[in-house]
């Protein structure tokens, strides 16, 4: 993600802003407390490995920023002088 | 403005299913409502003025050949427009995604389409569901139907907006970290977020995932009830959907309506009040606290040390998942792309998308979310957020020993001017100050209406256990039982 030399200026001074205020976080003792990363417990979901209908593939290349050949084209992914 | 669209869902639907009304009738006046009021409120980003109506003629269609209609056929809602909706624009309030036509339905959109409920169109919201105001929208903010110069909340302030202003009687918002339940309280509504798992996520775009929770609006506690049983359940679409099933809220809305909460522990949260809320909030508040023990119900204090943690928690853990997320915008399936002049590579164009697409609240959490995640300070940051998170979970567990359901402020601040805190990301992220720890825990907790302060409207949180949803209905609807109805000024939309 870019951004702009503006959006640095403004930037700088509230990300500042806004660490010092999460890093409190470090205040609470909790060396020895596991971590939740969700609420509710997680397991892992399996389906039955069957072929199912997609999306219709028109339908899909419909919402590409650029198609070609019926397929996503995309900006070059090499460099010119590898 | 027409009486049917200050009917409620439950009123509208029983006069559909008796034809007293034709669905057609009830869109067309919801449609006109639109017409001649969101030029000031702003509540809407798309109004399907068409699919409306084709939805109503099939309900009436239906009624008329006999056919059993569902508890809400007939009854029109907004919809958020994080919610992905075949056919129709989905922007999340992004520039990012400007001129999408999803290719499918979100569980939500299937379950209220199939409920025979009657989609407006779609709502704004802050970009990608980060903020508390609605102002960080590509789009432009939304009003507050109270006072025009006010903020409706956020990040659903659209959804809020709408329900308050009488363009719809219901609508669907989105809740991770307060984004239901502030806009209703800002906009003198009814909000539920529901326990985390309980409605699917299937097609909502995703902010921080193990965070985010769709939820129901209405103007009482039985219409938000009605929403919340059509959304709610199971979906195998979403691997976090839990496999309960849904807790009674229709009834234990019609149960609490009776007024009685005799034998009820309701726990005031000592940590969610006192310095930094406003005066009139906490009158509010205590007011309603004594309301509550005037139904019947024992208040006592509890004590969620945690809890004054929960902010900097959270703003470490939803930055860090949405900094994840949102590297889908990559420009090459479907949204914007910018700079493809065929000399610029893969990686220039995506980065250059992004600085275009994304606004700067998105960028600024994307950047705190890649940093605390970043080797270094992932445990400082991230992974400390995450321990507090369990801390945070077992001041509820223990307060739920003690208490049936915990009360505070929803907000604690009435709705804040236009413009007044967009410059100061802090100022707006204490905003969530009440409702994040619910987030955090993913239980689910509700906001009603308890009066005004300065002539805006005071929510009323409720929180329950996990999967206990019910109990925040119940409480509810005896506490809107008893107090009266708020409705906005009507020279503010006149």
């Amino acid at each position: 993600m870019a951004v702009s030399d503006e959006e640095l200026d403004t930037f700088a001074g509230q990300l500042d802003v806004i660490l010092s205020a999460v890093a409190r976080v470090a205040e609470v003792a909790a060396a020895d407390i596991p971590p939740t990363s969700h609420a509710v417990a997680m397991t892992n979901v399996f389906r039955r490995d069957e072929v199912r209908p997609s999306l219709p593939r028109e339908d899909v290349l419909a919402c590409a920023p650029a198609v070609e050949d019926f397929k996503f084209r995309v900006p070059r992914i090499l460099a010119e002088e590898a | 403005m027409s009486d049917l669209t200050t009917l409620t869902a439950a009123e509208t639907a029983d006069k559909v299913a008796s034809g007293e009304v034709s669905a057609v009738e009830v869109a067309q006046a919801h449609l006109d409502r639109i017409d001649a009021v969101d030029g000031k409120l702003k509540a809407f980003l798309h109004v399907d003025t068409e699919g409306a109506l084709e939805a109503a003629k099939a309900v009436d269609a239906h009624r008329a050949a006999g056919d059993q209609l569902g508890p809400l056929a007939g009854v029109p809602l907004a919809m958020k427009d994080v919610v992905v909706t075949k056919g129709l624009p989905t922007t999340s309030g992004s520039k990012i995604l400007q001129g999408w036509i999803p290719p499918y339905d979100a569980t939500i959109s299937k379950r209220v389409k199939d409920a025979g409920i009657v989609m407006l169109g779609k709502t704004n919201m802050d970009e990608f569901a980060m903020g508390s105001s609605t102002e960080n929208s590509a789009y432009g903010p939304t009003a507050n139907p109270w006072d025009l110069s006010k903020i409706p909340g956020g990040s659903s302030g659209g959804s809020s907006a709408a329900v308050a202003g009488f363009e719809a009687p219901l609508s669907i918002g989105t809740d991770t970290g307060g984004s239901i339940r502030q806009p209703a309280a800002v906009t003198g509504i009814v909000g539920h977020k529901p326990t985390y798992g309980a409605v699917s996520r299937y097609g909502l775009i995703a902010f921080s995932s193990s965070l985010d929770q769709a939820g129901p609006f209405g103007r009482t506690v039985l219409d938000t009830a009605l929403l919340h049983e059509v959304i709610a359940g199971h979906d195998p679409c979403d691997s976090t959907s839990i496999l309960q099933p849904v807790a009674p809220v229709v009834a234990a809305a019609r149960d609490g309506a009776r007024g009685d909460l005799t034998g009820v522990r309701v726990g005031v949260v000592r940590e969610l009040q006192g310095d930094g809320y406003q005066t009139g909030v906490l009158a509010a508040f205590d007011a309603a606290v004594g309301k509550l023990r005037e139904l019947g119900a024992q208040i006592v204090e509890v004590s969620c040390p945690h809890f004054e943690y929960a902010l900097p928690a959270y703003y470490l853990i939803a930055p860090s998942e949405c900094s994840s997320n949102l590297a889908r915008f990559d420009s090459v399936r479907y949204g914007m792309r910018v700079g493809d002049d065929g000399v610029n590579s893969l990686e220039d164009v995506m980065s250059l998308t992004r600085e275009a697409g994304f606004g700067p609240e998105v960028k600024r959490r994307i950047i705190i979310g890649t940093y605390a995640l970043s080797s270094g300070y992932y445990d400082a940051y991230y992974g400390q957020a995450q321990k507090v998170r369990t801390l945070i979970v077992r001041d509820f567990t223990a307060a739920f020993e003690q208490a049936d359901v915990l009360v505070s402020p929803t907000s604690p601040f009435v709705a804040f001017g236009l413009g007044e805190r967009v410059d100061d990301p802090m100022a707006m992220y204490i905003n969530d100050l009440c409702t994040l720890p619910a987030s955090l825990a993913g239980t689910p907790a509700i906001s009603v209406p308890c009066g005004l302060s300065e002539g805006l409207p005071v929510g009323l949180q409720i929180m329950a256990p996990a999967l206990a949803d019910d109990r925040c209905y119940r409480v509810a609807a005896a506490f809107e039982a008893a107090t009266d109805r708020l409705v906005p000024p009507a020279e503010v939309l006149a």
